[in-house]
């Protein structure tokens, strides 16, 4: 059946591809691919009002918009038009049928005037829905908690200077309400009240996010290698999936800030489970036993990409660099030796992030990661993404950082088993980037692109920035 | 660390063999109250090195809680396990989730090279001189 889906004007990559995984969540497997989007008539790609076409029955939209965060409401159309009269004749025309089980008489109501782009004022919002007598509303009103709710929404000709995109014509739509999203979730996992937070702490609505990408929910197992303070996990957690991190700094996942601040007193803060099992380790030199393969069901990350924090492997730099000598620590020392680690280049980390998900998702399971991306002159390059025989890319959402990168998060799914060859050219691989430390270090070497002054710059050293006093429309920095 | 994660571990150190099953040497543990999944077990189960973690109970000075040979699909299936006290599901749940190595060491079989488990965080680390090349 078709819905009339409405965004939050918010992360306007990410709105699709989350309706979709959590179609495929709820759904079962093969229910995203099975949705279908349309655009309303002169609307532009970037306009709140989707239409989409979901499988199943209206409690599949129900469980879709609950659990999302991005969609403001998911609503069975009565009927859209350019002005209130086109309207009236739509909801008219709209099957009986559909609409008469919920105007019964033993059945409580509430209408929601609702805008886009402009703002309607109350007694405007009265008289809109005093306009609406021609619907045979039998019910009686209840504003806090009714059984049936019903929008009119309309979006207007606000002119194209607001910072918003830009509208052909006016609509007007009206629907009843099949499910929103739960946005009290985020006042309540915001980073500001978290106990212990990094400074990559995942952001609490891009780490639900990307857990609704990786499909968290019980009895899945949800593994991120990078975890940090646990930021990602907690998300994953919030959805009732079984957690395990890793990390190669010590004194992240076990000490954090003392006793009471730490990733554990996280989990407890919001009384969810803590992680099965939070280990050190490198992934570049994973512990994993032979034999292991295909036991997580998703892996989520923010790998690091050397802007805000850098990566580190085990090694030793100086040996890796060939400084010094290769020696063995003296076994008296062995017990309070610091291993030494080296630099972890972007196009190593990454590589190593395939091979591990490669090995131990299972099939279907889903990689979710975010990948930079330079911009020149405020215009993403268009990436190549990392590819992988044993996985499907799926959803690419950008998220423009700055003026110098964007982010993007890309979400895979496994459709290839591990195999032998597999295992064969990731060990090649691994072995030309430990001999070849050097040149991937200088490759692709994202710090410089965007902290180095920028070719822009006039001759003082002040930046040289395009001050135009009209707000643009901004697209994707929403 | 739980001993789901023991049975995912190995020493990756250079002169390691397999490094696996490590022994398991536990100073402290406790129990960590966990909801029972079954759905989740029964995903699990095939993947797990039973043995090793029949070992690993054994190491705990537990050894009434795991039979010799795994539970079948039927067991952790039957109806009521998941509540009823000593099912092989619950034995299972609690063996693999439940029961947390807060302080210990686990050994490489091959090279006795010792990773502590400190705070709960096995720390699988290699120094700079163990990295195989």
């Amino acid at each position: 059946m078709w819905y009339l889906c409405v965004f939050y004007h918010r992360l306007l990559d990410y709105r699709r591809p989350e309706v979709q995984s959590l179609a495929e969540l709820f759904g079962g497997p093969g229910a995203g691919d099975a949705v279908e989007w349309r655009m309303p008539e002169n609307h532009h790609a970037d306009s709140p009002f989707h239409l989409v076409r979901l499988p199943g029955d209206e409690s599949l939209a129900a469980q879709i918009a609950n659990r999302s965060l991005l969609v403001k409401g998911i609503y069975e159309l009565w009927g859209h038009g350019a002005t209130y009269e086109e309207l009236e004749k739509a909801v008219r025309e709209y099957p009986e049928e559909r609409k008469l089980p919920y105007l019964t008489p033993e059945s409580t109501f509430k209408i929601v005037v609702d805008s886009f782009g402009k703002v309607i004022s109350f007694p405007e919002q009265n008289e809109i829905i005093k306009s609406l007598t021609y619907i045979p509303f039998k019910g009686r009103v209840n504003l806090k908690k009714p059984d049936h709710k019903f929008f009119v929404m309309e979006t207007d000709d606000y002119g194209c200077n607001n910072g918003l995109p830009p509208v052909v014509q006016r609509t007007t739509f009206f629907g009843r309400e099949v499910g929103a999203a739960d946005r009290h979730l985020l006042p309540t996992y915001q980073l500001k009240s978290r106990k212990y937070i990094g400074p990559t702490a995942m952001d609490a609505e891009m780490a639900f996010l990307m857990a609704n990408q990786g499909l968290a929910r019980p009895g899945k197992l949800v593994y991120d290698p990078f975890v940090g303070t646990g930021s990602i996990l907690v998300a994953a957690a919030h959805f009732g999936a079984m957690t395990m991190g890793a990390d190669i700094d010590i004194r992240v996942v076990r000490d954090g800030r003392g006793p009471d601040c730490n990733i554990w007193s996280n989990f407890e803060q919001y009384k969810l489970p803590e992680p099965l099992c939070v280990l050190r380790a490198d992934n570049n030199v994973p512990p994993w036993r032979p034999g292991l393969k295909e036991i997580f069901d998703a892996i989520i990350c923010d790998p690091p990409y050397g802007v805000r924090a850098g990566g580190r492997k085990s090694g030793g730099r100086k040996l890796i660099k060939g400084t010094v000598a290769p020696y063995t620590v003296p076994d008296e020392k062995r017990d309070s030796h610091i291993p030494s680690t080296a630099p972890y280049s972007l196009a190593e980390c990454v590589h190593d992030l395939l091979h591990l998900a490669a090995r131990m998702l299972v099939m279907g399971g889903r990689l979710v990661f975010f990948f930079p991306v330079v911009r020149e002159d405020g215009v993403t390059n268009l990436a190549k993404y990392p590819e992988h025989p044993c996985f499907k890319l799926i959803a690419t959402c950008e998220q423009i950082l700055s003026m110098r990168y964007s982010r993007v998060l890309l979400t895979m799914v496994k459709v290839g088993p591990y195999t032998e060859v597999v295992e064969k050219a990731a060990q090649e691989r691994h072995r030309e980037f430990r001999e070849n430390h050097h040149k991937w270090m200088e490759e692709g070497n994202l710090h410089s692109a965007v902290f180095s002054p920028a070719a822009g710059q006039a001759a003082d050293g002040k930046p040289f920035i395009d001050r135009d006093s009209k707000p643009k429309y901004r697209g994707k920095y929403v | 660390m739980r001993l789901l994660t023991h049975n995912m571990l190995a020493s990756n150190a250079r002169g390691a063999v397999t490094g696996y099953p490590l022994k398991l040497q536990a100073v402290k543990w406790s129990t960590k109250e966990v909801e029972p999944n079954p759905y989740f077990l029964r995903g699990i189960l095939p993947k797990l090195d039973w043995p090793a973690l029949v070992a690993a109970t054994h190491a705990l000075g537990l050894p009434e809680l795991l039979p010799e040979a795994p539970p079948t699909d039927a067991e952790l299936s039957a109806e009521g396990a998941a509540e009823e006290e000593g099912s092989a599901l619950r034995c299972l749940h609690r063996a693999l989730l439940e029961i947390h190595i807060e302080e210990g060491t686990l050994v490489c079989p091959d090279t006795e090279r010792c990773f502590p488990i400190s705070r709960g965080v096995p720390n699988m680390l290699l120094h700079e001189d163990e990295v195989r090349n």
